[in-house]
């Protein structure tokens, strides 16, 4: 289907069912039980899975399939964020310019760093991006906020105000970003018993995206074009010899994942405009290698799990406190509980970076290939257990896609 | 003239903790080929060394005190720290105002373990995996010290006020003959750089004069080889890995009165120190050094008004912009040597 073999087809098919599912399997608890806390399926959260699978999706592009490690990448987020912005403020609320805009312009901006990063390889590439994205967000916080020329208002963040000239505006279009009238925030809930699911019209317009970068995505990866960044990253060297310039190849790959970044900063904007600079610091570009390596670099689904697996952790796991874990232990005896509570309490709550550091240190020591690695190794442990005959078979494992 | 030498003497501080942290990071990528991105937070905990000397010294014991009364009627209480106790109110002031130098004392041997631990128990698994991996996995370690340091001491910065004595500032200018208040230096910021050189001092005459360093840097420039005539070259690398930590600690330690040292101090010095490494060329110790001056000084310039009203905000951007332009134009750094991270 679409130009896709078959394993790749039911890949697509059950991502799609997840993502437009995703109300009612965030949601497993009933609203008012002990359990609540533990439901992701709110609006907000779910917009931010979707759209960091996108920018995680395209980061693994350029790192999984070049394996350039890029530390700057926060930086096409947040150009993308902020020409959204800026379509909101000019044109209409209107989403389509927004989004386009914004990838357009991170496309540029990424051929540009592109253009001048990837004469170096290695450590110097990944240092170089550092610095550029580092010079971006200077730019953005302080620079480009004076106010003879105010592109990106600084310290309070680029915002729409209601004398800005909205030339494209009607009279009868919501006050806020939408989609033909749609307003992104626009929920229905379902009641039904004790639970309830939202459905938001700014999620599902995310998730439709995502699942169409999604499917690019596979095509990349399965194309010709996808080989050839392969090989870059087995052996850059003796591409080379070959007589074959790698680098028209690794600047599409890196303006590609500029572009997804600059979809995911301007699909942010939409459903909250608002854009600051620190989206462009290099901490929120770590984020995105990390969430790439904990799901699996170089895999298809992996940087959408490792996506999915920050964001729930990052607004789950720290909202958890030592009374939710006294409840939880109260079987033990008093003692006994007061210790396992006190053992715990520096990784919950607060503490989650210390949990997303170790997990991450954990991934990048034992599982390379991350959490898809991880799953593949389970199943093919419990494929081995079944079947005792076969030994010689069952010890080689698929590459991880 | 007293403008520009103002200028320089700003950006030595600066300066002097770049060099020291890029020293480190050459050090350790000279001998062990081990991109270290955890090398900001060594920074940090040396610093956050200097803190905890610093509450270890300002610990005390409550007493009443009979003859005084506070407003209510009852016995006025008096804290005594435990060192004025033992070795009297005078000596006991001044150790607690010396904490920070004293602090060195403290971080040395922690540093080293810290190093040495480090070493053993992580980096040496990722000498044979790709540069991606181990700046990764030290990317991690970098993330969890700094969460165990804010674990302890909360994410606010904490002050370590320098001693009396050195905490005022001077007026270098009538020294060399300018105006009176032409030039008024903190005192503190002299210390740190003298302090620096010292330090620098130390690393490079280690590895010249002693036999240890001379088998540090054949091993350096040739490690089978080295590894072939029978010697433990990796034991003496780990040794150096524990020193390039001691170097990144001092400096961090000597650099709270500056700034107040919090969680993330680390992080906003290692992307710095990164790109000081690389102007100064991969693997050159000489490099790392005149590159750390080079940009705290560039740095400082750039802060002027002069430089802010021509160009709004170049000060935010001159060091990365330095940087690309050297890159560029210079693949190997300043001072880089031939064949070390050639791609």
């Amino acid at each position: 289907m679409l130009g896709l073999n078959k394993k790749d087809t039911s890949l697509l098919i059950v991502v799609a069912i997840l993502t437009l599912l995703a109300p009612f399997i965030l949601n497993p608890f009933p609203t008012d039980s002990a359990m609540a806390q533990f439901n992701a399926g709110y609006p907000d959260l779910m917009q931010r899975f979707v759209i960091f699978g996108i920018f995680a999706i395209g980061f693994n592009i350029l790192f999984g399939l070049t394996g350039y490690l890029s530390f700057g990448h926060a930086a096409f987020l947040g150009v993308g964020s902020y020409s959204a912005v800026w379509m909101f403020k000019l044109l209409s609320y209107s989403v389509i310019p927004a989004i386009a805009l914004s990838v357009v312009v991170a496309g540029l901006f990424s051929l540009l760093i592109g253009f001048v990063s990837l004469r170096r390889s290695g450590i110097y590439f990944s240092i170089l991006t550092l610095a550029f994205a580092q010079m971006s967000f200077a730019l953005a916080y302080s620079v480009l906020s004076n106010p003879k020329f105010n592109l990106t208002n600084g310290e309070t963040g680029l915002q729409v105000y209601s004398d800005d000239p909205q030339i494209l505006q009607s009279a009868n279009a919501p006050d806020l970003p939408h989609l033909f009238g749609v307003p992104m925030r626009a929920t229905y809930t379902l009641d039904v018993g004790a639970w309830s699911f939202d459905f938001n019209a700014g999620y599902y317009m995310c998730a439709v995206i995502m699942m169409v970068v999604f499917y690019l995505a596979i095509r990349i990866f399965r194309s010709p074009f996808g080989m050839m960044l392969r090989a870059v990253k087995s052996n850059q060297q003796r591409m080379n010899y070959t007589g074959l310039n790698s680098k028209p190849y690794t600047l599409a790959a890196f303006v590609i994942s500029g572009m997804y970044a600059g979809l995911a900063g301007g699909l942010m904007a939409a459903m909250d405009p608002l854009a600051g600079a620190e989206r462009m610091q290099w901490t929120a570009s770590g984020e995105v290698v990390l969430m790439t390596i904990l799901g699996g670099s170089g895999t298809l689904i992996g940087p959408v799990l490792g996506a999915g697996f920050i964001k729930y952790f990052e607004n789950i796991f720290s909202k958890i406190n030592d009374n939710v874990l006294h409840s939880w232990f109260a079987f033990l005896p008093d003692g006994l509980e007061d210790a396992v509570v006190f053992v715990i309490h520096p990784f919950i709550g607060k503490g989650w970076h210390l949990t997303l550091g170790i997990l991450f240190m954990l991934v990048v020591i034992y599982l390379p290939g991350g959490l898809v690695e991880g799953g593949q190794r389970i199943l093919n442990r419990l494929k081995r257990k079944k079947p005792q005959t076969d030994e010689t078979k069952s010890g080689e494992s698929e590459p991880a896609e | 003239m007293d403008a520009i030498l103002l200028q320089i003497l700003n950006g030595l501080d600066k300066g002097s903790a770049y060099a020291l942290i890029a020293l480190g990071l050459t050090l350790i990528f000279g001998t062990l080929g081990v991109v270290n991105f955890a090398h900001g937070a060594l920074f940090m905990i040396g610093a956050f060394c200097a803190v905890t000397v610093q509450k270890l010294m300002g610990l005390s014991f409550e007493t009443l005190d009979e003859t005084q009364k506070d407003f209510l009627g009852n016995p006025l209480k008096v804290e005594t720290p435990y060192v004025e106790a033992w070795f009297g109110p005078e000596v006991g002031a001044t150790i607690i105002d010396w904490s920070v130098p004293l602090a060195i004392l403290f971080a040395i041997p922690i540093m080293l373990l810290v190093g040495y631990v480090m070493e053993r128990g992580l980096i040496k698994h990722f000498y044979k995996r790709p540069h991606a991996d181990q700046i990764l996995v030290t990317f991690g370690l970098a993330i969890v010290l700094q969460e165990i340091v804010k674990y302890f001491f909360g994410a606010n910065p904490i002050q370590t006020p320098a001693p009396d004595a050195l905490s005022g500032s001077i007026d270098l200018g009538i020294m060399v003959g300018f105006d009176t208040n032409a030039i008024i230096y903190p005192i503190w910021r002299l210390v740190y750089f003298g302090f620096a050189v010292a330090i620098i001092g130390a690393v490079f005459s280690f590895l010249q004069f002693t036999t240890f360093g001379m088998v540090v840097r054949a091993g350096m420039a040739d490690r089978e080889t080295v590894g072939l005539l029978g010697i433990n070259i990796d034991r003496r690398f780990t040794i150096m890995f524990g020193i390039a930590a001691a170097v990144a600690g001092l400096a961090g330690v000597m650099y709270g009165p500056l700034n107040p040292p919090n969680y993330h101090m680390g992080m906003d010095f290692l992307v710095l120190s990164f790109v000081v490494v690389v102007v100064g060329g991969m693997g050159s110790l000489p490099g790392a050094v005149l590159a750390g001056f080079l940009l705290g000084i560039l740095e400082s310039f750039a802060s002027t008004t002069w430089a802010t009203t021509t160009i709004p905000g170049i000060n935010q951007i001159i060091i990365y912009l330095v940087a690309i332009v050297v890159l560029l134009t210079r693949p190997r750094g300043l001072m880089g040597r031939k064949g070390v991270m050639e791609e």
